[in-house]
């Protein structure tokens, strides 16, 4: 179907290893421009093979330098490594410093590597909207495990398991006592728990807290996330991190979880497109088209409700089910 | 133009090659940057040429600016000029600041440093003159 020859020169180069069109494609990407739509069609079926692992957790707790050890153990692996770090956009300016990539201290000549800095752009969830489309194009230009360092989350932001096959939840000690772990949201999507800065008294305390609550009950499909202790300064449970992300890899492949996760993360994708899209132009037609202004202006003066509204503009949509 | 486009933030890489460790002047422009709504990969102190020219490939920049308050500025600046053209890449604009004598800002001008600011430089300029160099590059 997707002929070689029929293939945008831009998606060609990606192929070919061409790290600026890359760097570029992504780009295009973050900004939604036109040629993008067609790079994703062109690549995606090449894509959705490799680990998509995110590493997320709150501010500071030190997600970049632990992806820092993660690629150089990847590398020993002999496994080439795409990172993706995103940090927030101001949401007064827009602008953004983006500074995951001080900790990363790879050696420039290394081809089998690729770091790039996303800004979330406005979206919330601990990610960008173009996270994903990201991670497939570093697929499809040949690394073989992408890293997603998500912005330092609260939480509620647990979007990376719409993107990652496995999410690593970053803590570290003194982050709070046995209840704060039962809270919902970010406990829950763990796939491995590392407990970092292991250096630090109160390690252990914090990896028992955690040991415990995985033993409440596992994830659907028999899956129960190892609790990792690791340093960055010095060293330690770097390998140890890499292995327990590779065993719940080699867990989706054995249990036929991956089908499903990836199934579902399919059908988010697409529900995120269209809210967007279908929210995007209905925004607009709301003050232009005259009859959606109507609809607006009685809600304005109370005569209809915002629900009866939305159900009225939903319903074509809503009618199939 | 379509209509995203031209609302997509201006990305610059703030790096400090060298040794130098004064990182205050290039934190600020940083941050100036941020402020007037530009993305600013900061990739702070003791880069290489090497890994400034690859970083500003990977995050596909528009902009470069390179901060220099040791002395090392005759070299280092040249030096990624140099590789940003050798990996056909010299069409990213670069600009500088930091303690830089008058004769070697224009000789360095001259070797294809687009712009160049000394201490007390004002953020509106600094802010306004990015804004330019990214734009005629894009
Ligand atoms: C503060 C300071 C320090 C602090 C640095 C703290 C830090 N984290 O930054 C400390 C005390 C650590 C320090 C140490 C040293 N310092 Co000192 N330090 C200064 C001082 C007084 C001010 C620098 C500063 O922060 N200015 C404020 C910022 C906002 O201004 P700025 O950096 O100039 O940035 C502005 C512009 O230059 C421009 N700009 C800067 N970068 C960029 C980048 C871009 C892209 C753009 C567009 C613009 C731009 O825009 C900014 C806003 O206007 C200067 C003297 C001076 N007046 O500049 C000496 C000075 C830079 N230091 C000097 C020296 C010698 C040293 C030491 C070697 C001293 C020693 N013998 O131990 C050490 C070395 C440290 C190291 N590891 O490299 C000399 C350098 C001499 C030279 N170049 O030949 C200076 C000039 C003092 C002097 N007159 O001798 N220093
Ligand atoms: N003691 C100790 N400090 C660490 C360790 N790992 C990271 N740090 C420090 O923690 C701070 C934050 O590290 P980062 O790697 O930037 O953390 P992060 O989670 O990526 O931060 P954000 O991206 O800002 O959320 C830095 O000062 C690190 O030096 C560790 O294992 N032990
Ligand atoms: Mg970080």
């Amino acid at each position: 179907m997707t002929g070689a020859a029929r293939l945008p020169a831009s998606a060609r180069a990606i192929l070919d290893g061409d790290r600026r069109a890359l760097a570029r494609a992504i780009s295009e990407a973050e900004d939604d421009r036109p040629g993008a739509a067609a790079v994703a069609r062109a690549l995606y079926p090449r894509t959705g093979r490799v680990p998509i692992v995110g590493i997320t957790g709150p501010l500071g707790v030190g997600k970049s330098s632990l992806i820092n050890l993660l690629v150089n153990r990847l590398r020993e692996l002999d496994r080439t490594v795409g990172i993706i770090a995103v940090d927030p956009s101001s949401p007064y300016t827009g602008g953004s410093v983006l500074g995951d990539r001080i900790r990363f201290e790879r050696s420039a000549t290394d081809a089998g590597v690729f770091f790039r800095s996303m800004a979330s752009r406005g979206e919330a969830g601990g990610v960008a909207a173009a996270t994903r489309e990201a991670a497939r194009l570093m697929e499809a230009a040949g690394f073989d495990v992408i890293l997603v360092e998500t912005v330092g989350s609260g939480q509620v932001d647990i979007a990376i398991r719409n993107i990652a096959t496995s999410s690593v939840v970053v803590l570290v000690p003194h982050l709070g006592d046995e209840v704060q772990t039962l809270k919902a949201g970010l406990f829950e999507i763990a796939d491995v728990f590392c407990v970092n800065k292991a250096d630090l008294p109160g390690a252990d305390l914090a990896r028992r807290d955690l040991r415990e609550l995985v033993g409440l009950g596992g994830r659907p499909g028999g899956w129960s996330a190892p609790v990792v202790a690791t340093s960055t300064q010095p060293p330690s449970g770097i390998e140890e991190l890499w292995n327990a992300v590779d065993a719940h890899e080699q867990f989706l492949d054995k249990s036929g979880q991956r089908e499903v996760d990836e199934r579902r993360r399919l059908s988010v994708e697409i529900v995120e497109r269209v809210r967007a899209e279908v929210g995007r132009a209905l925004a607009e037609r709301l003050e232009r088209d005259p009859v959606l202004k109507d609809l607006l202006d009685r809600v304005v003066a109370r005569s209809i409700d915002p629900r009866t509204a939305a159900d009225r503009l939903a319903r074509p949509v809503a009618r199939g089910r | 133009m379509p209509p995203h486009e031209k609302d997509a933030p201006i990305r610059v890489l703030i790096a400090k090659p060298g040794l130098d460790g004064h990182d205050r002047g290039a934190k600020v422009v940083a941050r100036a940057l941020r402020d007037a709504g530009m993305e600013v990969i900061y990739a702070g102190l003791r880069q290489t040429p090497e890994e400034i020219v690859r970083a500003a490939l990977e995050e596909d920049v528009d902009l470069i600016g390179l901060s220099i308050l040791s002395g090392a500025h005759m070299a280092l600046f040249p030096k990624v000029l140099q590789l940003l053209k050798r990996e056909h890449a010299g069409d990213i604009p670069v600009f500088a600041g930091g303690i830089i004598p008058d004769e070697d800002a224009r000789r360095l001008r001259k070797a294809g440093i687009r712009a160049i600011f000394g201490p007390g430089s004002s953020l509106e300029e600094i802010v306004s003159t990015a804004r330019k160099l990214a734009r005629t590059a894009q």
